[in-house]
């Protein structure tokens, strides 16, 4: 209505004009949606994406979509179609985690998510044609833009939420593993041991690094056993953190033994040039332990009788 | 509450328990302290026999490069007059700097506080009967 008369000003208005007729565009979308609110929220329920998250009722489908329409309602009357982080999207982006969530765990990829939001474009697109049939072809074609950023803008807000939760989740997981897998355990007077579990990291062999320093002097321990039965593979990396690791609990006072070197580790640290001539290993836990023992002067033996 | 020495380097006090030295060092060490200390305790082995050193560093909260040196050739000059250097009570902090900055001191003996350090000197001693002699 407006843009046409706006259209025709002189040149030296066109950039502002332009910027105006955007927003005019946007605006008229966003009244356009709500008055159809109900219309396109039916044909949402309809969707694919819908059924498939609301597979109960179809009502509560009707009523999401209902929010999603506000939403988009809400962002399209501010007349910022590309903004991802409008406030208009705050108010479903829970929302829409949710469904994107229920969606991956019932097998569907990113791809896939992208492409059935994609699809809740074309119903809303029909009903924008058929309303725009009496006015210009430049304006309907400026109407379907504004419509495609807008849709647009909601793939990336899905995307965005999708990403952030995965984030958060590896966050988490990560932070647990760190508290788990390193504890130290106290296994005779004075001889400590680390069961080391998973990958060496630089993280990882950092904190183990320092609960057993911590624990040598908790103890007042003179051994101190590594035992790496559960490191899948050993490389230069994790080689490198288990000689300091010796090498601080030596300077502690505590001597240290590596123990549960599997043969295959042992192949790839003899390939890998790997000099272990500093640090004492043994076969297993049990030898290890045996060898603090002795050390200690200590002697095991069974009962001479047993009743 | 360690005043920082002024001017010429003061010394650091060196005990004697029985046949071993203890020397306590407290907070940053400068070098002429370092130098006096090294001296001083090789003047005191050679007269009085003493067949160990006791390094106690627990009073020391940072560990820098200089410091590993020190203590690497003062239990160095030790073993060259006959005597067993242990240092105790390395703080974890300072072992994994020590470590970090690639300073792992091969060649000292470590114990983790005062006392499994004087234990650890008298339990290695028995095997040289034949040197006591030498002292007074």
């Amino acid at each position: 209505m407006g843009v046409a008369g706006r259209r025709s000003r002189g040149k030296e208005t066109m950039r502002v004009s332009e910027q105006e007729a955007v927003e005019s565009t946007a605006r008229g979308l966003g009244v356009f949606l709500e008055r159809r609110r109900e219309q396109i929220a039916q044909r949402w329920a309809d969707a694919p994406l819908f059924r498939a998250v609301f597979t109960v009722s179809r009502d509560e489908a009707v009523e999401a979509c209902k929010a999603v329409v506000d939403a988009l309602c809400e962002v399209a009357s501010t007349g910022r179609l590309e903004d991802i982080a409008a406030p208009g999207f705050d108010r479903v982006r829970e929302q829409l985690g949710r469904m994107s969530g229920s969606r991956t765990r019932t097998g569907a990829g990113p791809a896939q998510i992208a492409d059935e939001f994609a699809a809740l474009r074309t119903p809303v697109a029909e009903l924008l044609r058929a309303e725009s049939a009496g006015t210009s072809v430049a304006e309907e074609t400026e109407s379907l833009l504004a419509l495609t950023a807008l849709m647009g803008t909601l793939r990336l807000v899905v995307m965005q939420t999708a990403l952030s939760s995965g984030e958060e989740l590896i966050a988490r997981q990560r932070q647990q593993l760190l508290e788990v897998a390193t504890p130290v355990i106290s296994l005779w007077d004075g001889v400590v041991a680390v069961p080391l579990i998973g990958t060496l990291d630089s993280a990882r062999s950092q904190i183990v690094m320092e609960s057993l320093l911590e624990s040598i002097v908790a103890r007042r321990a003179r051994y101190a056993i590594l035992d790496i039965t559960g490191v899948p593979t050993v490389d230069s990396l994790v080689a490198q953190h288990l000689m300091k690791t010796v090498a601080a609990a030596r300077l502690m006072g505590a001597e240290c033994v590596i123990s549960g070197i599997r043969p295959a580790i042992a192949q790839t640290i003899v390939h890998l040039g790997i000099d272990l001539g500093t640090v004492l290993t043994r076969a297993s836990l049990a030898d290890a332990l045996a060898y603090a023992l002795s050390q200690q002067g200590i002697e095991v033996s069974p009962h001479a009788e047993v009743r | 509450m360690t005043p920082p020495s002024p001017g010429p380097a003061a010394a650091v006090p060196v005990l004697a328990l029985g046949e071993t030295l203890l020397v306590t060092l407290h907070g940053e060490l400068h070098d002429g302290t370092a130098e006096l200390l090294q001296q001083d305790l090789a003047e005191r082995i050679a007269r009085s026999g003493a067949v160990g050193v006791v390094i106690d560093i627990s009073g020391v909260d940072m560990v820098d490069s200089f410091l590993g040196r020190v203590l690497a050739e003062t239990a160095a000059n030790a073993r060259v007059l006959a005597a067993r250097t242990v240092v105790v009570g390395m703080r974890p902090a300072v072992a994994i700097t020590l470590v970090e900055l690639g300073l792992t001191l091969p060649g000292l003996t470590t114990a983790l506080d005062v006392e499994l350090g004087l234990e650890l000197l008298t339990r290695a001693r028995p095997a040289a009967p034949g040197r006591r002699e030498r002292g007074t």
